[in-house]
C-alpha cells in the first residue's frame, strides 16, 4: 500500500451508508470534490486503477448508474466489464453464488453488484476475495447514490448540521431513501418523509425522524427537497389509485415547493416521471433543481470509492 | 430384543398421562410396556444382560412430532423417511406425523398407503402421514377424508397453505367432523403475506425487506374460531406464533370449543432479530416474531393454552437456501433440536418437565387417537432416555438429517437423548453417559 494514498475505508466493500462512520463519509467527499475538478479537466484520466479489473453486475436493469460506474472505473485507468443479467447464466438457474464465484476466479479487484433483491450483494460479498461495491440492493441501500446526493448538497454550500431535508414519495421501496436517512441523519441534518401512508414502512418513525401525509406540511421548513422515482408497477391501484392523483396530491409543483424554505434546492436520483412525482417546470428549472449537478457528482462519487477501495488491495495482486 | 424382555432400572420416569415422576423402573416385553412404577427393580443386578440402568436419568415416552416435512416422496434430495428417521430417533422422537404438501401431494389413499409401506421398509420411527384437506392442496375441492382416514390418515391439512375460500373451509370443516377427523390448520392470510419474507417490524425496515404483520395469522385463527363455533370440527392450528392468537385460542377454549394449537421450537427459542445479516436460515412460516410474541408463545407452553410443541422440520437444502433472503425457501430443519430447545423452558424455570413433555408425548397421542406417548401397561414400548443436564453446541455437519438447514448453528443446549426405543428395540444409543 503505498503511503501517498491513505486509507479511507476500514472495510474492503462499501455495502452500505450503515456501516461507514462520519469520517469516512467526509473523506469520501473531499477525494471526490478532486474528481469533479479532474471531470472538468480536459484530461480526464489517471492511472490509480492502471491494471486493475473492475465487473459491473447489474441483475437489474439499469442505464444510469451502470454508465455512471463504467465511466468512473475507465477514468481511473481500470479495465471495466460490463455484466447485465440478460447475459448471464442466472436465467439459466445458475444461483446468485455460483455466478458469483464464477467471477470470483476470474479475478476481477473490484466488483459493483446491483441486485433486486434486499442482502443480495452483502451475500455474495461474503462468497468473493475481492471489494465488493453495493450498486443497489433491492428495498435495502444504495450508498453511492445517497454519497453523490450529499456532495451535490454539500457543494452548495449548505452545512449539513441543521439542514432540513424532505424525503418525498415512495420510501417503502426506496434504497435511495434508506441510505439518505442513514448518511443524513449521521451528519447532523434533520430527515423528514412524505408520502401516502401505502408508500411509508411500518415502524418507519423508530429512526427518530417525522413522517407526513400531507406534501404541504411536510415541506414547510425543509431546505432540500429529494423526490423519489414512483415505479410504474406501483402506480394503478396497487400502492396508488392512479398517477393523477398522486401528482395532484404528492407530486412536486410550483404551488407545493413554494411551501419549502426561501431558496430550497430540489434533488431526484432519476431517471424522473415528470407529471407524476415531479413537474416539468421544476424539474428544468436551474435556479431550484440539481438533478444534473447530481448526474456529475454521481461519477465523482463513483470515481472516489473505487480510489478507495483499491487503496486497500495489495499493492502486489492478490495471493489468494 | 424387540421380542424378548428388558428391564430398565435406576430411572426417572416421568409419565404426562399419569403425572408420574419418581424414581423407578419398567419392563418391556414382546415390545410393550409390561410393567412400570415407583421404586420397581431397586434391588435388580445393573449388570444382568438384559437389565439397563438408567443412572437416574429420564426415562420418558418417546416424542411424538406433530408436524414434520421429509422430502419424499418428490425431493428425496433434501431428506428421505430414512434420514429424517435416523434424525428423529437421535432427538428422542419415536414417531412422527408427516406432512402432506409433498410431490405428488398425498390427497388420495393409495398415497397414504404408499408413505406408511415406505416407512415401514426404511425408517425405523414410527411414520404416521397426514393427508390433504382439498385435492393438491388447491383450497377448492375436499379431499376423500373418509377413505383416507381408513387408509392411515390420522388428521387433514393443507401443509402451509391457509385456506381462503371459506365456502369450502366451512363444509370440510363439516364434512370432517362427520368422522370426527382432526383438521391441522395454517394461519397466515395469503393476500396479506403474498411476496413478504419476515415479520413486519423496524429490523425488517431497516433491513428493506418485504415483511407481513402478525395480525396476518391472527385474523385467521378468529376466522377459524368462528368456523369451528359453527362445524363443531376438531381443529387444531398448526403453529401460532404470536401474543394475539394465542390470547383469541385461549379465549375460544374458554368458550369450549374443540381448538387446539401447537408452537415451533423455534418461535419458543429466536425472534424476528434473529435474521441478522440476511441469514436465511431464519426464514420459516409464519416468520420469527417479536421479542414480545416470542415470550408469549413460552407462557403459552406454561399457561398450557398452547397444547402441542413441534419441530416444524423443514429440510432444505443449499439450492433453495442460498440465496437471497427473498428468494431462499423458507423452513428449518428441527427434529434433532426439538426436544433440547423445549427442555431449555424447563432449565430456565419456564415450566417443569411433565408439563412440557406432555406437549409431545400424551397430548398429540390423544389429539391423533394413538395408543402410544404413555407410560403404561400395554402402551407400545416407545421410549427415551434423556440426559437433562448434558451440554453440547449445536453442529450442522453433525446433525443426521440430510439437510443442515438449522437456524441454532452454534447455540449452546442443554439435554439430549442419550438411548431411544422403538417397540423396545434400542435404536438409537449415544455411547456412555458423562
Amino acid at each position: 500500500m503505498s503511503t501517498a494514498y491513505p486509507p479511507i475505508l476500514q472495510s474492503s466493500h462499501l455495502l452500505g451508508i450503515q456501516g461507514l462512520s462520519v469520517g469516512e463519509i467526509t473523506k469520501l467527499l473531499d477525494l471526490a470534490e478532486e474528481y469533479v475538478a479532474l471531470g472538468r479537466a480536459k484530461d480526464k484520466k489517471v492511472a490509480v486503477l492502471k491494471g486493475r479489473t473492475v465487473i459491473n453486475l447489474f441483475f437489474e436493469p439499469s442505464t444510469r448508474t451502470q454508465s455512471s460506474f463504467e465511466l468512473a472505473g475507465k477514468r481511473l485507468g481500470a479495465d471495466v466489464m460490463n455484466m447485465s443479467v440478460k447475459t448471464s447464466s442466472v436465467t439459466k438457474g445458475e444461483t446468485l453464488i455460483d455466478t458469483a464465484t464464477t467471477l470470483n476466479a476470474m479475478r476481477p479487484d473490484i466488483l459493483i453488484v446491483r441486485h433486486q433483491n434486499s442482502g443480495a450483494v452483502s451475500m455474495l460479498a461474503r462468497k468473493v476475495n475481492c471489494c465488493v461495491v453495493n450498486a443497489g440492493d433491492g428495498s435495502h441501500e444504495h450508498p453511492t447514490q445517497a454519497l453523490l446526493d450529499a456532495l451535490t448538497i454539500r457543494r452548495r454550500g449548505k452545512s449539513f448540521e441543521g439542514l432540513t431535508v424532505a424525503i418525498c414519495g415512495d420510501v417503502l421501496h426506496s434504497r435511495v431513501a434508506r441510505s439518505n436517512i442513514h448518511l443524513l441523519g449521521k451528519m447532523g441534518a434533520r430527515v423528514r418523509l412524505v408520502g401516502p401512508k401505502t408508500l411509508m414502512p411500518a415502524e418507519v418513525t423508530r429512526f427518530g425522524i417525522e413522517t407526513f401525509t400531507d406534501m404541504k406540511e411536510g415541506l414547510k421548513g425543509a431546505d432540500i427537497v429529494m423526490m423519489l422515482r414512483l415505479q410504474l408497477e406501483r402506480m394503478s391501484g396497487a400502492f396508488v389509485p392512479s398517477t393523477r392523483e398522486y401528482f395532484r396530491y404528492w407530486g412536486l409543483d410550483r404551488e407545493k415547493l413554494a411551501y419549502a424554505n426561501p431558496g430550497a434546492l430540489v434533488m431526484h436520483p432519476g431517471p424522473m416521471n415528470r407529471g407524476v412525482e415531479i413537474d416539468s417546470a421544476v424539474a428544468d428549472d436551474i435556479e431550484v433543481s440539481l438533478i444534473h449537478e447530481q448526474v456529475e457528482m454521481g461519477v465523482a462519487i463513483r470515481m472516489a470509492v473505487l480510489d478507495a477501495l483499491a487503496r486497500g488491495l495489495p499493492a502486489g495482486g492478490r495471493n489468494v | 430384543m424387540s421380542n424378548g424382555r428388558t428391564i430398565f432400572c435406576n430411572a426417572h420416569l416421568i409419565d404426562p398421562a399419569s403425572k408420574l415422576d419418581t424414581r423407578g423402573g419398567l419392563v418391556v416385553e414382546n415390545g410393550k410396556i409390561a410393567d412400570v412404577g415407583a421404586g420397581l427393580f431397586a434391588d435388580i443386578d445393573r449388570n444382568a444382560p438384559d437389565v439397563i440402568d438408567c443412572h437416574g436419568m429420564v426415562l420418558s415416552p418417546g416424542l411424538i412430532d406433530m408436524r414434520v416435512s421429509t422430502g419424499e416422496p418428490g425431493s428425496e434430495h433434501r431428506e428421505t423417511l430414512e434420514s429424517a428417521s435416523r434424525a428423529a430417533l437421535a432427538g428422542g422422537i419415536t414417531t412422527i406425523i408427516v406432512m402432506p404438501n409433498t410431490d405428488p401431494v398425498i390427497d388420495e389413499p393409495s398415497l397414504v398407503d404408499f408413505i406408511r409401506r415406505r416407512a415401514e421398509a426404511t425408517a425405523k420411527v414410527h411414520v404416521l402421514p397426514m393427508a390433504a384437506l382439498t385435492r393438491h392442496l388447491a383450497g377448492e375441492v375436499m379431499t376423500e377424508i373418509g377413505l383416507l382416514k381408513e387408509a392411515g390418515a390420522v388428521a387433514f391439512t393443507d401443509g402451509d397453505r391457509t385456506i381462503s375460500n371459506t365456502r369450502v373451509l366451512r363444509r370440510a370443516l363439516a364434512y370432517a367432523s362427520s368422522f370426527d377427523a382432526l383438521v391441522v390448520a395454517h394461519a397466515e392470510d395469503p393476500d396479506l403475506t403474498e411476496g413478504t419474507a419476515v415479520n413486519e417490524c423496524e429490523y425488517a425496515m431497516r433491513l428493506g425487506l418485504p415483511a407481513a404483520p402478525a395480525l396476518a395469522e391472527t385474523m385467521i385463527v378468529e376466522r377459524d374460531i368462528r368456523l369451528v363455533e359453527m362445524t363443531g370440527a376438531r381443529y387444531h392450528f398448526g403453529q401460532i406464533s404470536c401474543r394475539a392468537s394465542l390470547e383469541a385460542i385461549a379465549k375460544a377454549k374458554a368458550h369450549g370449543l374443540p381448538i387446539t394449537c401447537g408452537v415451533a421450537a423455534h418461535h419458543l427459542a429466536l425472534n424476528e432479530l434473529d435474521v441478522g445479516t440476511y441469514y436465511t436460515f431464519m426464514k420459516v412460516k409464519p416468520p420469527l416474531r417479536s421479542e414480545s410474541d416470542r415470550l408469549a408463545m413460552v407462557e403459552g407452553v406454561a399457561s398450557g393454552v398452547i397444547d402441542v410443541i413441534v419441530s416444524s422440520h423443514d429440510p432444505q437444502a443449499a439450492d433453495t437456501k442460498r440465496q437471497p433472503f427473498a428468494q431462499a425457501a423458507f423452513g428449518a430443519a428441527g427434529l434433532e433440536t426439538l426436544l433440547p430447545v423445549a427442555l431449555g423452558l424447563y432449565h430456565d424455570g419456564s415450566a417443569d418437565l411433565l408439563h412440557i413433555l406432555k406437549r409431545m408425548t400424551c397430548t398429540p397421542a390423544k389429539l391423533l387417537g394413538l395408543d402410544c406417548g404413555v407410560l403404561k401397561k400395554g402402551a407400545p414400548a416407545d421410549l427415551m432416555l434423556i440426559d437433562t443436564d448434558r451440554p453440547f453446541v449445536v453442529e450442522p455437519a453433525l446433525l443426521r438429517s440430510r439437510a443442515k438447514n438449522t437456524p441454532f448453528k452454534g447455540r449452546l443446549f442443554q439435554g439430549l437423548a442419550m438411548k431411544t426405543f422403538v417397540g423396545g428395540e434400542c435404536v438409537f444409543d449415544r455411547g456412555a453417559p458423562r
